[in-house]
């Protein structure tokens, strides 16, 4: 932290640039066989420079598959000599997408069985299987959700606030102490509660990053009610 | 014999610890063919079946085994607390992946996830639903995973042919296919 710059490192917790696409995707409500490739290529391409604005660490995955974006809507743009012949170079990027949106929804299929221990229960199971509390229905949160509500609570700055001509520093381990206190006192908080302040971008952004150094370190687990959509952290 | 059979199949059942397969019933039981088992076991599943009781016979990882009714599940958390799956996102997408294509190398996983699956693999080896089968010779000698018996245990699967399909987004394109074809910029 010496040197101000705080770097928060998410591989393991979040998902890889084909969980981003697939948002994007589900985000525009487009097809995957006609993918409008210069508009989600520009999205996907936003959504990194603002990882990168945030010094979150992401893996080269995201750079490989930015490139792959970039290279097919160059493709896109020079007309095909015999475009009988040729394929749409979108299917590049549409056949691993189908297959890993295929393997999405066997990860479904399996879930939704009747998994030994959830929802159905042999004689001599070992008992030791059977002991920690039992959870509420709730979704996990993953990054982008994350970034989306991020995204929104940037739009709400007031414009006074956006410019920062002081030197202050604010440091995400300060923010971090200062969320789980109050986490120690309520158990839990919204998302957007953390926020609600009017503080300058910096600190905003100080706040997010704290919350993914939280999260991935097991201190807090971050949901998603799946009918108010309200983020909520808990303290664990 | 026969009825004595099925008693015994049957106790064998309720007291075992894992799904029972034919030969391990038949190593208990010396003086039993194979087809008398099969008849048993038939006999108990038509017993056991769906609708009969709270729970059920099932075929499970090669053998089989008593089951209680999902239907039933909130009565019997009241009586145990369970400690549900709780597989993460990835974790899940990782032993499907496993699972529809094994045995695969790791570079295959990450090939249609995009992502460095290392951690998620290491931790479905650590929960026993995925192992290593052994070493592809090609270079760097990669590992090959499958998945294990126990992960046929856990989702309830007969077998790996018992596996859900997984739904298809539509017709896969072929290059004649109106809606994938290329719309130059200049015309």
């Amino acid at each position: 932290m010496a040197n101000g710059f705080y770097q928060v490192k998410l591989s393991h917790v979040f998902e890889g640039p084909m969980d981003l696409l697939v948002h994007l995707i589900n985000k525009n409500e487009v097809d995957i066989y006609d993918i409008p490739i210069a508009q989600i290529t520009d999205q996907y391409l936003e959504y990194i420079d603002l990882m990168k604005s945030m010094n979150i660490d992401f893996a080269g995955d995201f750079i490989i598959m930015a490139a792959t974006l970039t290279h097919i809507k160059s493709k896109m743009l020079i007309p095909s000599i015999n475009d009988k012949e040729d394929e749409d170079p979108r299917l590049e990027i549409a056949r691993p997408l189908l297959e890993y949106l295929r393997m999405k929804s066997a990860a479904e299929l399996l879930v939704e069985r009747n998994i030994l221990g959830q929802d159905t229960f042999a004689g001599n199971i070992n008992k030791k299987d059977y002991i920690i509390k039992p959870e509420d229905e709730i979704i996990d949160v993953g990054l982008f959700e994350l970034i989306d509500a991020f995204q929104k609570i940037l739009k709400n700055i007031p414009v006074d606030y956006r410019l920062d001509f002081t030197g202050e520093k604010i440091s995400v381990k300060d923010k971090i102490s200062e969320i789980i206190s109050i986490l120690e006192v309520k158990g839990s908080v919204t998302f957007f509660e953390l926020f609600s302040a009017n503080v300058g971008k910096s600190e905003i952004v100080a706040t997010f990053l704290a919350i993914l150094e939280i999260v991935k370190l097991d201190i807090v687990r971050i949901v998603q009610y799946a009918q108010t959509g309200i983020i909520r952290l808990f303290y664990l | 014999m026969t009825k004595d059979l099925t008693n015994i199949i049957e106790s064998l059942l309720l007291v075992a610890d894992a799904p029972l397969s034919v030969e391990r019933i038949k190593k208990i039981i010396t003086s039993a063919d194979t087809a008398e088992i099969k008849d048993a076991l038939e006999e108990l599943l038509r017993k056991y079946g769906e609708g009969k009781g709270g729970f059920v016979l099932r075929e499970i990882a090669g053998g089989y085994q008593f089951r209680t009714l999902p239907e039933y599940m909130e009565w019997i958390k009241r009586l145990i607390q369970p400690n549900p799956l709780r597989l993460s996102r990835p974790a899940l997408e990782t032993l499907s992946i496993i699972a529809y294509n094994q045995p695969v190398i790791r570079s295959d996983i990450e090939h249609i996830r995009g992502v460095d699956s290392g951690g998620v693999l290491r931790m479905l080896l650590e929960r026993k639903l995925v192992k290593v089968l052994g070493r592809k010779e090609i270079p760097g000698r990669p590992l090959i995973y499958i998945t294990t018996k126990h992960f046929l245990e856990v989702f309830d699967l007969k077998n790996l042919k018992d596996l859900p399909t997984p739904k298809e987004m539509e017709a896969q394109p072929d290059s004649s296919s109106e809606k994938i074809t290329q719309k130059p910029l200049f015309e």
